[in-house]
């Protein structure tokens, strides 16, 4: 097989988007958002439940394709636990890493969806929990596109 | 012959054997020699946009290195070749189309401004309460400037629903007709699902009704042959990117009539006979509607693409791009896990699908590193993405250039779809 295509869909990818982890509502949820991505239609809503100053659990809902699904499923695992501050750090950092940015740095498991810097028209995809996570963070409740 | 009826097309389909020359034709067109990600290119997005044979790209080029001036105003040489040839390519499309008289072709961008036109123009008549119905298969383009002009006139938008074939509901759309409805426009050939609606009797329910009738032609003008005399349409609606032509060119055909009593869509140059600061007098039609310089050079590349089209003959064309959606539905139906989006009796060049499991964009890319050029997405007909409750589909359209290896291509490519979600 190509290799940038098994570098894209590596099997945490596959596994990610078939058993997305953190799947569905969160009754506790405090902050919620959608991202929507309108060149596909994909949809994702991420629900939050922030106490202290901390994402005390993360779950998202919807539609998307294999890389959408996955980062979102990763990026809920990633997120909790962690600080506001640390987690917009991460939003940050994850944009760096999958653009291929100079300043990237090695984020651990979410490295596997690097492999997305080789296909530009697919960066939104693997962005759009993250927008959404940004959004809820900031306390906006309408959708946020990709655009 | 067009579309009477969805028996009548197919019955035509079959009756004509194909008489392309499928590799000879690939010699015309420049890009297909090319590869992508180390394949030959196998380009089955047409209904997004066609390839341009040399003959377009050449004319074009030849506008630009021989000819360029503006026209209608120059008393000099180059003025007046440039404008005979841009008048020259009207010439070309009336005849194309069967219009009755030149004033008829008016030039615009494309398929999305001739709506806009008719909208912004023809829509001025309109007041609260009069309705305009349209399909729920229609393209973004025949949906939105419906709704701007619904929201400027107080008119209603009113949608005929589609069958879970995806055919037009012919009855319901008539039972949508009333007094109220002044406009009636409709897709000649669904993007998002290759259906071909019964054209001539839906203008004719329209017309019995007093409504004008426009028809969306992007995807049907390359596929089917338009007469638009014996359709019977008020206005035809197509795009010169989509049949070998340039991009940013492209035809709004409308009853002279109408035209004339339409006020003008742009003010500016060329679209007036005399201004003073008093008053304004316009010009004929078609150039009433022709603001500005326009795309000179697009419309003599889409006249050269119509002339390449009409010599190889749309009815052997049609045949030849059945032939291909033919054996692609046979093989689809053949794959396990993929599932047609749209299986009108009556359909064109369009196969949408999805695959179970696997979402359009990930199949899209997958298809591309193996040189497989389809479109993914929701075809800007998001309403029939939500019909079939779908994000998205993978879509492949065949043009003229398309063989019955690229097909299988499609199928291999697809089966490393498989492979990567195992």
């Amino acid at each position: 097989m190509n290799p940038e295509l098994r570098h894209l869909y590596q099997e945490v990818i596959i596994d990610h988007s078939r058993r997305p982890r953190n799947y569905g509502p969160l009754v506790t949820a405090n902050r919620h958002a959608e991202g929507f991505n309108p060149l596909c239609g994909d949809r994702l809503t991420v629900h939050l439940r922030l106490a202290d100053g901390i994402v005390e659990a993360a779950q998202f809902e919807g539609a998307g394709c294999a890389i959408a699904t996955a980062s979102a499923s990763l990026m809920t695992e990633a997120v909790k636990g962690q600080s506001v501050a640390q987690v917009e750090a991460l939003v940050t950092q994850f944009r760096a890493l999958v653009t291929g940015a100079a300043d990237a740095t090695a984020m651990g498991k979410l490295d596997v969806l690097s492999g997305v810097r080789e296909f530009p028209t697919r960066v939104k995809c693997a962005t759009l929990a993250w927008h959404a996570l940004h959004a809820a963070l900031s306390g906006r409740a309408e959708s946020v596109s990709t655009e | 012959m067009n579309t009477t009826s969805a028996e009548e097309q197919r019955a035509l389909h079959v009756s004509i054997p194909s008489r392309i020359d499928v590799a000879r034709v690939r010699q015309d067109f420049p890009i297909l020699a090319r590869q992508v990600h180390g394949r030959p290119l196998v380009y089955l997005d047409n209904a997004a946009t066609s390839q341009k044979p040399h003959r377009v790209i050449k004319a074009e080029a030849r506008y630009y290195a021989e000819i360029n001036a503006n026209i209608h105003r120059g008393v000099h040489t180059l003025s007046q070749q440039a404008t005979e040839a841009y008048e020259a390519a009207r010439d070309t499309v009336m005849r194309f189309i069967n219009a009755a008289r030149r004033e008829e072709i008016v030039f615009v961008r494309g398929t999305t401004e001739a709506i806009n036109l008719v909208a912004s123009s023809y829509g001025q008549r309109l007041v609260p309460g009069d309705e305009i119905l349209i399909s729920e298969m229609e393209h973004h383009s025949n949906i939105v400037p419906w709704q701007l002009l619904c929201e400027r006139s107080g008119a209603l938008l009113r949608v005929a629903p589609i069958d879970a074939a995806g055919e037009l509901m012919v009855e319901e759309f008539g039972r949508l007709l009333g007094p109220r409805t002044r406009l009636v426009a409709l897709t000649q050939l669904s993007n998002a699902l290759g259906t071909i609606t019964p054209m001539r009797e839906l203008i004719a329910l329209a017309h019995a009704q007093g409504a004008k009738v426009l028809v969306d032609g992007a995807q049907a003008i390359p596929h089917l042959k338009v007469d638009v005399q014996a359709l019977d349409c008020d206005f035809y609606a197509f795009s010169g990117h989509k049949i070998y032509g340039p991009t940013g060119i492209g035809v709004l055909y409308g009853k002279a009539a109408l035209l004339d009593a339409m006020p003008p869509y742009q003010g500016g140059g060329d679209m007036i006979k005399q201004v003073t600061f008093a008053r304004t007098t316009y010009n004929d039609l078609p150039y009433k509607f022709e603001a500005g310089t326009p795309n000179i050079a697009g419309s003599i590349g889409l006249g050269a693409a119509i002339s390449y089209l009409d010599r190889l003959g749309l009815d052997a064309v049609a045949a030849h791009e059945h032939a291909l959606l033919d054996d692609a539905t046979r093989r689809a139906n053949a794959t396990p896990g993929l599932r047609l989006i749209g299986c009108a009796r009556a359909k064109a060049s369009i196969l949408s699908f999805v695959v179970d499991g696997v979402h359009a964009h990930d199949v899209g890319t997958i298809l591309d590193l193996e040189g497989v050029a389809v479109r993914t997405g929701h075809h800007c007909a998001m309403p029939v993405m939500e019909h079939f409750g779908v994000a998205a589909t993978v879509r492949a359209s065949f043009a003229v250039y398309n063989t019955h290896d690229e097909v299988e291509a499609l199928f291999a490519a697809l089966s490393k779809v498989r492979e990567v979600f195992a």
